[in-house]
């Protein structure tokens, strides 16, 4: 497949793994945000043509692990009322509320539809006129526009049950938020590729020279990865600061305006709860009083704001890099893909089912060998 | 948290741009995709997909950019 | 079909009288028609030589009943003939228990049967003895089928995870995911312009042929749900050895290549229906890929995996790039992601 295969050639990826052992002098800690990227890191086993001293932080952007409990528990309601479809993407299906979650919910009646693409749920609303039919409207900002469209659509075509349940959020605030925490160890960053496909970087400028942090703008092939980490490695070992782009092929500074153009045309800015992070303001997308018809808050209440009860999941101390999954005690033992304690054992693009997938004892013997060195 | 894949368009369909949609091919796996994103697209251009929309036409002159980078970096 | 019976199934088609009477004489009686079949026993009664006999069961509960390929009749044939196969044993007769749901159309449980009897003739094997049950609306996925075989075991080979030696070597018959990729993209209502086509097929006669030509076979097994990793790793934890893949070797068709990677799913844990591994000794590898690409099923056999010894068992996957990774059991059935 061009555009993807070159990407994973193996001469060109032993030459960046050597070019970033020459390169690297001191041990740093370089977070990677999306977790699309945790995966194909795992995936690829990146992590194993890396220096020990490169540490490798994976971030909050995982939006099935962002997602508070008290949103899942709505789509839940709202998915065990008669003569509704709650329709979502398969990511979510299977991160527990605080009860069950929605495979299970499914399999004891609730009607819940697995979709691969907001129209599809427009489609099944004017398919299905006398059901009401809902969208769990999760993710960042590259799928942002392919919902804004949806609802766009159900106002053209005159939808009255078609809803969204919006748990739809941005990056920038949350990169900040994890920059004020106090005591973080975070040099460097790899922007989310996808997420500035649509949005370009120009936002993270004044981000990267607030905190003094480098950033640089990565795809989601091997080479990609190893090329971002390479650039970020070059600016740390320098003291350069500044947004560089990797992801050349697919992104630009400014981004995508069209694709803006719709998310802002139908979404403004809210603050939101974020698990494991706390409230993040102006983090969240809602609907604009002229969609405000189709938010599904309206039609089947307010989503509860209850704190978030204790557990032993530890996934805000992952989430902003400060822990590794097995140094989490439940890790393996109590939490696992399949009894999950909490959201990033859940996803597949979660630290810990990553880890627990691909390395569990490989890695943990190796992070644990450089625990000791520090 | 975004899976998005390149494919070719080989035709497109309709005038509105919010409903504009190409046929595009993953490796000749054929699907039909929004272009309301990428009003400026036209068949041949290599499109990023996700959830059946194109987010991105694929710049094939910055792709040889990251490959000129690499080679830059094999030499020293 | 007579004008004398409905649309659909009632719960009476399995009640045990006139009406279902007439559901196995006009439709499913006809279908498969042969002399245990006719002689309307309570039970099938079969003369087999003397020697090893291989007997298997499975349930089919596929949904949707019918997809690119295939559908849930042709794969409960092809399923228990191919757990037969990989005993090595030549399958000759199944039994056919159907549970079909109050409501399923009638003009669907025709196609479905016929589907069977094809397979079976494809397989060559026959359908000796069944029965039919009916439950009420929404206890069913419109049609359960199970079917259970026995085979005849002419060779000597002991056939098994157990005889798996370090130095072996991991072969397959053809490339993998089509039977899963054909089933969800379905079921999904996922619209690529070329549908997928299942890879369901009878294996018997391309492992017999293996074992025919002397080929040292150490293990085989059919790859149906979770995919080769899960296979190599039962063959892995029960042989207690290392078993290593190579990812550039796996044969894989463009067109499921990109629907895993569209949908994010691994290839390596999705169903095949008409693929097996066979492990045998390296210096055999050769001569049986050499035989088993003769075989229309075997076109695309090639070479995947290295058998190496370990303290513990372990199924890795060497990456394009060189790296390595532990590879699982698929845990719960995949999903397609947008992440």
């Amino acid at each position: 497949m061009k555009f993807l295969d070159e990407y994973r050639d193996p001469q060109a990826a032993a030459s960046l793994a050597q070019a970033i052992h020459r390169l690297i002098t001191r041990p740093w800690t370089i977070m990677e945000v999306c977790g699309t990227q945790t995966h194909a890191l795992v995936k690829y086993g990146i992590d194993q043509l890396l220096p020990g001293e490169l540490n490798l932080a994976h971030g909050p952007g995982c939006p099935v692990c962002v997602t508070p409990i008290p949103l899942i528990d709505k789509a839940l309601e709202i998915a065990r009322r008669p003569g509704v479809i709650l329709c979502s993407f398969g990511d979510m299906l299977r991160v527990p509320g605080s009860g069950e979650h929605l495979l299970a919910a499914k399999a004891s009646g609730a009607q819940v539809r697995l979709v691969y693409s907001p129209l599809e749920v427009v489609r099944l609303a004017q398919a299905h006129p006398q059901v009401e039919v809902v969208f769990f409207a999760v993710g960042f900002e590259t799928t942002a526009p392919a919902t804004a469209l949806a609802i766009l659509q159900a106002q053209q075509l005159g939808l009255a049950n078609f809803s969204v349940l919006g748990a739809q959020v941005i990056l920038p605030p949350a990169i900040s938020a994890l920059l004020d925490f106090p005591g973080h160890n975070l040099h460097g960053f790899l922007l989310a590729g996808h997420v500035c496909t649509v949005t370009g970087f120009a936002d993270y400028e004044s981000l990267a020279q607030r905190y003094q942090v480098p950033m640089v703008v990565t795809g989601f092939e091997p080479i990609d990865l190893l090329q971002g980490i390479y650039l970020c490695l070059q600016q740390l070992e320098t003291g350069r600061v500044r947004v560089e782009n990797q992801y050349l092929r697919a992104v630009q500074r400014l981004g995508n305006p069209t694709a803006q153009g719709l998310i802002w045309q139908v979404f403004e800015l809210e603050s939101r709860q974020w698990r494991g992070l706390g409230e993040i303001p102006a983090s969240g997308l809602r609907l604009q009083d002229p969609y405000r018809q189709f938010e599904a808050q309206q039609r089947f209440g307010p989503v509860s704001t209850s704190p978030e009860p204790p557990s032993a999941c530890i996934s805000g101390q992952i989430l902003q890099g400060r822990k590794k999954p097995w140094q989490c005690p439940a890790f393996g033992r109590g939490c696992t893909p399949s009894h999950p304690l909490g959201a990033p054992m859940v996803s597949s693009e979660g630290a810990c089912a990553a880890y627990y997938h691909y390395h569990r004892q490989a890695d943990a013997s190796r992070d644990h060998g450089r625990a000791l060195k520090d | 948290m975004c899976l998005a894949i390149p494919g070719e368009i080989l035709s497109i369909q309709g005038e509105e741009p919010l409903t504009r949609t190409a046929r595009v091919s993953f490796g000749g796996l054929v699907q039909e995709v929004s272009l309301a994103c990428v009003p400026q697209a036209q068949v041949g251009d290599y499109v990023l997909v996700h959830v059946g929309f194109a987010l991105n036409i694929l710049d094939p002159a910055a792709a040889q950019q990251t490959w000129d980078l690499l080679r830059q970096l094999e030499k020293l | 079909m007579s004008a004398s019976l409905p649309a659909t199934i009632t719960l009476a088609h399995g009640g045990g009288g006139r009406q279902m009477h007439q559901l196995l004489e006009q439709i499913i009686l006809p279908v498969f028609s042969n002399p245990w079949l006719e002689a309307r026993h309570d039970a099938a009664v079969l003369e087999l030589p003397a020697g090893r006999l291989a007997f298997t069961t499975d349930s089919y509960v596929v949904r949707p009943l019918e997809f690119p390929g295939g559908d849930i009749g042709s794969l409960a044939v092809y399923g228990t003939v191919n757990d037969l196969a990989m005993c090595g044993a030549r399958p000759q007769y199944l039994s056919c228990g159907l549970i079909l749901e109050e409501g399923l159309p009638l003009a669907t449980l025709v196609r479905l049967v016929q589907s069977m009897q094809t397979a079976a003739q494809r397989a060559g094997v026959q359908l000796v003895t069944g029965d039919t049950k009916v439950v009420e609306q929404g206890q069913g996925d419109g049609l359960y089928i199970n079917t259970a075989g026995v085979g005849l075991i002419n060779h000597a080979l002991d056939i098994a995870p157990a005889r798996v030696r370090p130095g072996d070597v991991v072969l397959v018959n053809g490339d993998l995911g089509r039977h899963g990729m054909a089933v969800m993209t379905v079921r999904e209502g996922l619209n690529f312009e070329t549908p997928i086509e299942s890879d369901a097929a009878p294996l018997a006669d391309l492992v017999l042929a293996l074992i025919a030509a002397g080929i040292e076979v150490h293990c085989l097994r059919d790859l149906t749900r979770g995919g080769l990793a899960s296979a190599l790793v039962e063959i892995a934890e029960t042989a207690q050895v290392h078993i290593r893949l190579d990812e550039k070797a796996l044969p894989l068709h463009p067109t499921v290549r990109a629907a895993c990677e569209l949908l994010g799913l691994d290839p390596l844990h999705v169903a095949c229906e008409g693929r097996f591994v066979a492990l045998v000794p390296a210096d055999q590898a050769r001569p049986a890929l050499e035989l088993m690409r003769t075989h229309p099923l075997g076109a695309q056999a090639v070479l995947v995996g290295q058998v190496s010894p370990a303290e513990t068992a372990l199924l890795t996957l060497t990456t394009p790039i060189g790296t390595s990774r532990r590879l699982e059991r698929a845990s719960g059935e995949q999903l397609p992601r947008i992440c």
